[in-house]
């Protein structure tokens, strides 16, 4: 018989609305993070480096780019005989036919899959998180208890508790109480979204609730262990942890990995970070080139100027263009002369010669000011942005645009162009 | 398939002076990302040869640890794959492979067992692009025998080269092993195609003779006998077995013609992947001209140079016109000028090591002390 002590389940199926046009695409657990990962290998290296084997990612909202780059699982050596890495997708099924609709409900459709492996302990995950944490700890953290649910929670400032969902434990780690987003938070421990349940009180409280709509862990599934008197721990992780939700968050991280002694360090030894990475050469920078304070993934050529930026695999930045505090993602293009400041350029995207990006004041963004803000530019996917136009802050471009695009050569700050895909309208 | 593939990667060249005591020619680092070996491999495997065997001897170690796994070539399939074939005692034989025709001859039962008709056979120190089943195609129109890829000598020297000269209809009427003097600058690139039948039979009556080299006893000695035509190439094509070919290819790759075409065009060259982050630039560096691999750290001054995989280059540090291999620390105020610096080595803090009269190799041996 297949026995499986703890096997992982992998949350990837949300779309991650609010980093704009860089999700229009990929779900946000394939976004292209630090240079050379994507967001979803920081998870799927931990489980691989804890020693768990059998991992199934829970894909719903464009998962192409994400069954692409996982495929068997060779970069994490998650393809095994036995266990290994499997993509769940929905699937159609005799009565009701539903997407996953909630966390939980995702996981509840998936019973099947989980039950093969006879599993003790089921980790559950999200794919949005930077870290490195050893799951392994935390299990043993569990089995110490003898809990029958181990949320995995964070310090935060007692100032900032307020935008996190709460948990109020007693001097021995057992969770009294849930606060979500609370006014007046009573502890500053935040949850981060990962949770071991022993597998049969998941089961169990999966199958009891199974016909709550939109079957979510934090509102649904916690509360009810709760209330049933289940035992439920707190295990509280003290090192980095970032949720790249937010374009600005998304940035800040990126950014934090040129310093020069990073609080994130990815160039440890002991617990790596692995990735399908398809680009092998070697970065070129010519003699024209300055680059001071950036990263820059493989097969990279620089003729331009490149500052505190993080560059990804297979970029070319041309003579005289100068970026600074960007991020730019693989197999993008910036043209001659061009300048690049404070913004996210997407994969495959191609800047023209002399184009300037990122000046001008500030201004709300006209489409949606809470995610395009922050200061930056973000360009979606193979976008091309016209020679010689200027672009403001807090600005949005998706799609090939032209000079037609842009009245006067420019596109002020706080405005968009989404020429493909959905317009990111308030309501996201 | 057509073919199936021998990569001779046994042997030694005292030419690559101490470049070669830990490992064999064909598993030197080249061009910041790859070992010399991934050449021909992706070679194979990009023209769809799915069976390959890599025939070892010479500090065989070095290349079993790189090909530890044939996924990374796409050779892990249940029709053919990868298999290395280092010398082995037997109930017949225990001698060492006394010549490349005596290697593939210790390995007949391999080819024997094969099924497919033709036999690539290429070396483990060549770094080029090459469809084989181009020069498959070539052989098969001129019903040759053996077909030798040739190409004209960049370098004046062409007496470490077989040094051939065709008639007009391209069969090989010349063939002189490594000359004193030349007739000729076209030289055999250590590329042959030949159907498998015929090499099996000309290999056994070598073995017969005592005879043990494929160049001298079977390309030279039948080349009246047999048809043996030249395929000669104009595209990149360099042998790495002396310090100055191995520096100066890899020298060649700053130039941007030629890494728009190993890098860009076409077929794409595998190696195995060793999951480093990405290289990292920190204030104060300055880089110019040069190639910088995965996983490096970069605080000094580099002009010129290539820099392979996870290399420290500290403060203050200046080096130019240099090789530095996989995994060396450079303490800060060292100059290195014209070297080439042995892989997983460790610079001291203001050391000076400058090539006068030609490449210099450094090698220092010096503990690491890990942070």
């Amino acid at each position: 018989m297949i026995k499986k002590e703890m096997i992982a389940m992998l949350l990837a199926g949300g779309q991650g609305s609010r980093l704009g046009v860089l999700t229009d695409n990929v779900a946000k657990p394939a976004v292209s993070f630090g240079g050379k990962y994507r967001i979803i290998d920081f998870p799927l290296s931990n489980c691989i480096n804890s020693g768990i084997d059998t991992v199934g990612v829970l894909t719903q909202y464009r998962p192409l780019r994400l069954n692409t780059h996982i495929g068997i699982g060779i970069p994490w050596d998650l393809d095994r005989n036995v266990g290994g890495v499997t993509i769940l997708p929905p699937y159609e099924k005799i009565g009701n036919t539903d997407w996953y609709t909630g966390t939980a409900n995702a996981i509840y459709q998936n019973l099947e899959y989980m039950e093969q492996y006879n599993p003790d302990y089921v980790l559950i995950l999200s794919g949005d998180h930077i870290y490195k944490m050893d799951y392994e700890v935390m299990l043993d953290y569990h089995k110490a208890n003898n809990a029958d649910v181990t949320i995995a929670v964070m310090p935060v400032p007692m100032e900032e508790a307020s935008r996190f969902g709460i948990m109020v434990t007693d001097d021995t780690g057992r969770i009294t109480d849930f606060q979500e987003k609370p006014e007046h938070p009573a502890s500053n421990l935040a949850s981060m979204g990962i949770y071991i349940f022993s597998w049969p009180v998941l089961k169990n409280t999966l199958e009891k609730l199974k016909d709550q709509s939109g079957l979510d862990f934090g509102k649904h599934v916690l509360p009810y262990c709760r209330e049933q008197g289940k035992r439920l721990f707190a295990y509280e992780f003290n090192g980095y942890w970032k949720d790249v939700g937010t374009l600005g968050s998304y940035w800040q991280a990126n950014m934090e990995l040129i310093d020069v002694i990073p609080e994130f360090n990815l160039y440890e030894e002991f617990w790596k970070i692995y990735t399908r990475g398809d680009i092998i050469p070697p970065d070129y920078i010519a003699d024209s080139a300055v680059v001071s304070k950036c990263i820059i993934g493989e097969g990279a050529e620089i003729y331009g100027e490149v500052y505190n930026s993080v560059i990804g695999p297979a970029v070319r930045i041309e003579e005289g263009a100068v970026v600074r505090d960007s991020i730019v993602m693989q197999e993008s293009f910036v043209g001659r002369g061009a300048q690049v400041n404070r913004s996210i350029l997407a994969q495959n995207v191609a800047v023209g010669d002399h184009a300037v990006l990122g000046v001008g004041e500030d201004a709300p963004n006209v489409y949606n000011k809470k995610v395009y803000a922050f200061g930056l530019v973000t360009v979606g996917e193979n976008s091309v942005i016209p020679s010689g136009v200027r672009i403001g802050r807090n600005t949005a471009i998706l799609g090939e645009t032209t000079r037609d695009d842009y009245p006067n050569g420019e596109l002020a700050s706080g405005d968009a162009i989404i020429k493909h895909g959905e317009k990111d309208g308030e309501s996201s | 398939m057509r073919a199936v593939g021998i990569i001779l990667a046994g042997g030694n060249n005292n030419r690559m002076r101490e470049l070669s005591n830990k490992r064999a020619i064909a598993a030197m680092p080249m061009a910041g990302s790859y070992r010399a070996i991934d050449f021909a491999l992706s070679n194979m495997t990009n023209s769809h040869i799915q069976k390959v065997a890599v025939l070892t001897q010479y500090n065989a170690r070095s290349l079993n640890e790189h090909l530890s796994s044939s996924k990374w070539w796409d050779f892990g399939r249940k029709q053919g794959g990868l298999f290395l074939f280092p010398p082995t005692i037997t109930a017949q034989n225990s001698w060492w492979y006394r010549g490349t025709a005596d290697a593939i001859y210790q390995n007949l039962s391999w080819l024997r067992q094969s099924h497919e008709p033709y036999v690539v056979i290429a070396s483990g120190d060549g770094i080029y692009k090459l469809d084989y089943n181009k020069v498959l195609e070539y052989h098969i129109k001129k019903r040759a025998d053996v077909t030798v890829v040739c190409t004209e000598c960049r370098d004046d020297d062409v007496s470490r080269f077989g040094v051939l000269k065709m008639n007009e209809d391209c069969r090989i009427e010349e063939f002189d092993e490594k000359p004193m003097i030349s007739k000729s600058n076209v030289i055999s690139t250590g590329i042959y195609v030949i159907r498998r039948r015929q090499l099996i039979e000309m290999i056994e009556r070598c073995e017969q003779e005592e005879r043990w080299d494929f160049v001298k006893d079977i390309l030279i000695r039948y080349k009246d006998l047999k048809r043996i035509y030249g395929y000669k190439i104009n595209t990149y094509w360099s042998n790495i077995s002396t310090v100055e070919s191995y520096f100066n290819t890899n020298m060649d790759f700053l130039k941007p013609e030629v890494r728009d075409y190993f890098f860009h065009q076409g077929s794409t060259i595998y190696t195995k992947i060793d999951d480093n982050p990405p290289a990292k630039f920190n204030p104060g560096c300055s880089v110019k001209n040069s190639l910088v691999a995965s996983g490096c750290i970069i605080n000094g001054t580099v002009e010129n140079s290539v820099i392979f995989k996870k290399v420290f280059v500290g403060n203050n540090c200046y080096i130019r016109n240099s090789i530095i291999l996989n995994d060396v620390y450079i303490g800060d105020n060292t100059h290195i000028e014209n070297c080439v610096v042995e892989s997983r080595d460790t610079i001291r803090a203001n050391s000076y090591h400058c090539g006068e009269n030609g490449i210099k190799i450094v090698i220092e041996k010096n503990e690491r002390y890990s942070i």
